[in-house]
């Protein structure tokens, strides 16, 4: 039987990069700073470890906490698997939810590319599992999702380059 | 003479998924609700369980369904990553705003029809 109630979203990427290269990149915060919606990660990579990401300079300026989301690290085995809750502060409702739980496999292939498969497990989270895969207008409402950040890291391991 | 690239890119794959009506009943399915099961989806669908396992799987190659194991069960999740890809390679290059003031033309013209 199919638990109802647990509501987990899928989203995968094939990157042409390094499993160390794209670890980096979700989880050194000179790297985080550089895709999506920017801002500086830091990771206690240990069970247990603390994790939170903070706002840049423009997040700031449209009000948002100076950390915009925490969490704890459950499972860190880099470069292959990453385990975390994740849990935004972006509103007093979102901050009452239950954290979320965030999943990242890395898996290498011989030819050099990597498959990024991201599990992210909303369950009893209704306001993040409606935000967290995006809409349409990435740039102008901040709503691009993970679908959007996925897409745009894959951009600058690639190329150098934002998208 | 029309001669055709031999290299089959990531996008080959997900415009060929998506010029099916079938498969893309599929993925509306799995966007009002995902993790499902084959024998979930196939009721949504006139077609034999085998008809509906080849289009998943063709999907899933154009990594826009992935599955996971949950139990004895396998669930089919929608992966927008490839749609969003497409998205930014080739609505956002030929500026989105007229596309959407085409889109908006189109709505007009249709709601002008109907009365």
């Amino acid at each position: 039987m199919t638990d109802k109630t647990k509501v987990v979203q899928v989203y995968k990427i094939v990157i042409k990069a390094s499993a160390q290269a794209i670890w980096d990149a979700i989880t050194k915060p000179e790297w985080t700073d550089r895709y999506a919606y920017g801002g500086r990660a830091s990771y206690e990579l240990k069970a247990g470890g603390k994790y939170h990401h903070a706002a840049s300079a423009e997040m700031k300026s449209f009000g948002l906490p100076d950390l915009i989301i925490v969490g704890e690290v459950i499972e860190s085995d880099p470069p292959r698997k990453l385990v975390q809750t994740w849990h935004p502060q972006f509103s007093a409702e979102m901050i009452a939810e239950p954290p979320s739980r965030l999943t990242y496999e890395i898996f290498e292939s011989p030819s050099g590319v990597c498959t990024v498969v991201m599990t992210h497990d909303v369950t009893d989270a209704p306001l993040v599992a409606g935000m967290v895969p995006g809409n349409n207008n990435p740039v102008e409402s901040g709503g691009g999702g993970w679908p959007w950040v996925l897409s745009d890291l894959k951009t600058l391991l690639e190329t150098g380059k934002r998208m | 003479m029309v001669t055709y690239s031999p290299i089959v890119t990531d996008d080959d794959l997900v415009f060929k998924a998506l010029a099916d009506p079938t498969r893309r009943i599929l993925l509306d399915l799995l966007f009002q609700r995902d993790g499902r099961t084959l024998k979930d989806l196939e009721s949504g669908l006139e077609m034999t369980r085998f008809g509906v396992m080849k289009h998943l799987k063709i999907l899933e190659d154009a990594g826009l369904v992935v599955t996971r194991r949950s139990g004895r069960e396998k669930l089919h999740f929608l992966n927008p990553v490839p749609i969003r890809m497409i998205h930014d390679r080739w609505i956002d290059k030929y500026r989105e705003r007229e596309v959407s003031a085409l889109i908006a033309l189109k709505a007009e013209l249709e709601e002008k029809d109907r009365s």
